[in-house]
């Protein structure tokens, strides 16, 4: 018995009407998943919350289930998974439960699942370093540095464990039509249909691990189906590339497929790219739901927009859960002018220094500033840089700037403008007003024991 | 001399201040060439502007692909680097533009 399962949101900001277009087009899938959590997205809502206790979730996700009205109101039968609930499910399902009584459908179910914020777990750690403890600061060092997180405690502002599929298939097997989580590993938004439609055991992990790598596929929405793909050029309709499809088997291999219509194209080379997208040691591709190899997947072109996954093999998950924690760690800002004419390069570089410079005699203090000309290879400064830039008539100046306190970027912001009477002439848009002094959020990876994380669900009332 | 591009396809993503480059053959000879000669120190070197760290390579042959782990090459990635491309969207086209011999087109 197959279970079709979509994506119709890769990140906070993708299209607002891809669900009701793709219920639209395939109003016959079981499970919809929207993934809205990247790397940093909850310290950003821990910032909007600060100002409003209702703000700690993906709103985005409340407009979609209104978009949807429609489509349940016709009976629409798919249910729902994602993890817009952000820092605060509870809420985030409070909203969707009214927007859905709003429009008379008291009868669509909303589950939250909870338990993955470990920042008191972190904060006990900090308290107690000393021997013995369960939960040392140690344990909690930076996966990349090494460095501690004693290092930053004063700091801290958020920490959550990327939770698995169990508490999303209990939640589906209650009978929930609606899923809102916060941190969970975004593959398992797919896994935790899987084992409540499949009823797998928690050690099918051969089998977890083909709805893990079915996950990995959806989760970045349309980049299964051509979106950010070498050959992207080539596409057939890329006004409208499809949101991935997949129809998984009881077995745990899928056939990635779009809907029927939509532009993109599911071939082997998309497939392939999208599967080490994001991808460390393919051997070892670690979830809290299985330990996956990616090494014994076979890929199939069955038909056109077709192609089977299958061969996908699995352990047990490590003993841990990976953690995101975020820190404050200052402002910055960055300003950007166009500069037309010749020499466009050189005044461009020769602008943003004098602008440097300036601030530097105004007793501004910068931990780190940039200069870079857009157009010359800068976003790979130093490999494309190569190629001549002195034919170059247009470039675009991007100046940034990064300090621990606010003031010396504030001023940055002001110092873009003026360019445009006192820098070369050929300076040009910058219609857009002053840029905005941005909060900078630390990424801190670590890892919490298994046995310190209760994830849990209920159904809202 | 070509442009990689023209013998492979890549995908390159963020995870931290690290990255992964994975490059795929355009054909089963183009994918031996690779793994023949696209080494994780040649990649180290290519990368080095960007600050990277040592470079590990895991082959999938499997997918005719091999994947470039790249630590610290995005200037404190995600919210914190200054740089346009704070999150290594651009490694995979700036690796594909990397010049191989020309006879290569040949051989693959």
């Amino acid at each position: 018995m197959l279970m079709k399962i979509a994506n119709a949101a890769a990140f906070w900001g993708d299209q607002p009407d891809a669900a009701t277009r793709l219920l639209a087009a395939a109003p016959e899938l079981d499970f919809l998943t929207l993934d809205y959590l990247a790397e940093v997205s909850l310290s950003i809502m821990a910032i909007v919350r600060a100002q409003d206790p209702q703000a700690g979730y993906a709103r985005d996700f409340v407009d979609v289930v209104r978009s949807l009205v429609p489509f349940y109101q016709r009976g629409g039968k798919t249910r729902i998974v994602t993890n817009a609930g952000g820092l605060d499910p509870e809420a985030c399902g409070r909203a969707v439960r009214g927007a859905l009584s709003a429009a008379g459908l008291r009868n669509l179910k909303v589950a939250i699942v909870s338990g993955d914020d470990v920042l008191p777990r972190l904060v006990a750690g900090l308290a107690e370093p000393g021997p013995g403890s369960a939960t040392p600061a140690a344990a909690f060092a930076n996966l990349e540095t090494g460095e501690s997180l004693a290092t930053i405690a004063d700091r801290l502002m958020t920490a959550n464990a990327y939770l698995g599929a169990q508490p999303i298939a209990e939640a589906l097997r209650g009978g929930a039509d609606i899923v809102i989580t916060g941190r969970v590993a975004d593959p398992s938004l797919t896994v935790g249909p899987c084992l409540a439609h499949f009823g797998w055991p928690a050690d099918a992990f051969d089998r977890i691990a083909g709805a893990t790598v079915a996950g990995h596929l959806l989760e970045c929405g349309t980049q299964a189906c051509g979106g950010f793909s070498t050959d992207w050029l080539e596409l057939p309709n890329a006004a409208d590339i499809g949101f991935p499809i997949a129809e998984v088997a009881e077995d745990g291999s899928c056939v990635i497929t779009k809907a029927p219509g939509t532009g993109g194209a599911v071939t082997l080379q998309t497939v392939k790219e999208q599967l080490l997208y994001e991808i460390g040691d393919p051997a070892t591709y670690l979830s809290p739901d299985a330990t996956v190899s990616f090494l014994t997947l076979r890929l199939e072109q069955l038909g056109a927009d077709r192609v089977r996954v299958s061969g996908a093999s699995g352990g047990p998950p490590p003993p841990t859960y990976k953690v995101s924690a975020t820190y404050r760690d200052g402002y910055k800002a960055h300003g950007q002018l166009t500069l037309f004419g010749h020499d466009a390069v050189k005044k461009a570089r020769h602008a943003g220094q004098a602008m440097l410079e300036r601030l530097a005699a105004h007793g501004c203090v910068f931990r780190e500033t940039l200069v870079e000309c857009l157009g010359t290879g800068a976003s790979v400064r130093g490999i494309a840089s190569r190629m001549s830039d002195t034919h170059l008539v247009e470039t675009v100046l991007r100046v940034s700037v990064a300090a621990d306190a606010r003031e010396p970027v504030e001023r940055f912001t002001r110092e873009i403008a003026p360019l445009v009477t006192c820098g070369p002439q050929g300076v040009t848009g910058y219609a857009t007003g002053r840029p905005k002094v941005l909060p900078i959020f630390g990424y801190w990876p670590c890892l919490i024991a298994r046995a310190a994380v209760q994830p849990a669900w209920r159904m809202l009332g | 001399m070509i442009p990689l591009r023209e013998i492979a396809c890549a995908r390159s993503g963020d995870k931290g201040n690290s990255a992964n480059v994975a490059v795929f053959g355009r054909t089963p000879a183009a994918y031996a060439w690779l793994r023949e000669h696209l080494t994780a120190k040649i990649v180290e070197e290519y990368f080095r502007p960007l600050g990277v760290g040592t470079v590990v390579r895991y082959d999938v042959p499997n997918l005719e692909a091999l994947n470039f782990v790249l630590p610290h090459v995005l200037g404190g990635g995600g919210s914190r680097s200054l740089r346009i491309d704070a999150q290594g969207k651009t490694l995979g086209m700036a690796l594909l533009e990397m010049p191989v011999d020309a006879d290569v087109r040949a051989k693959t």
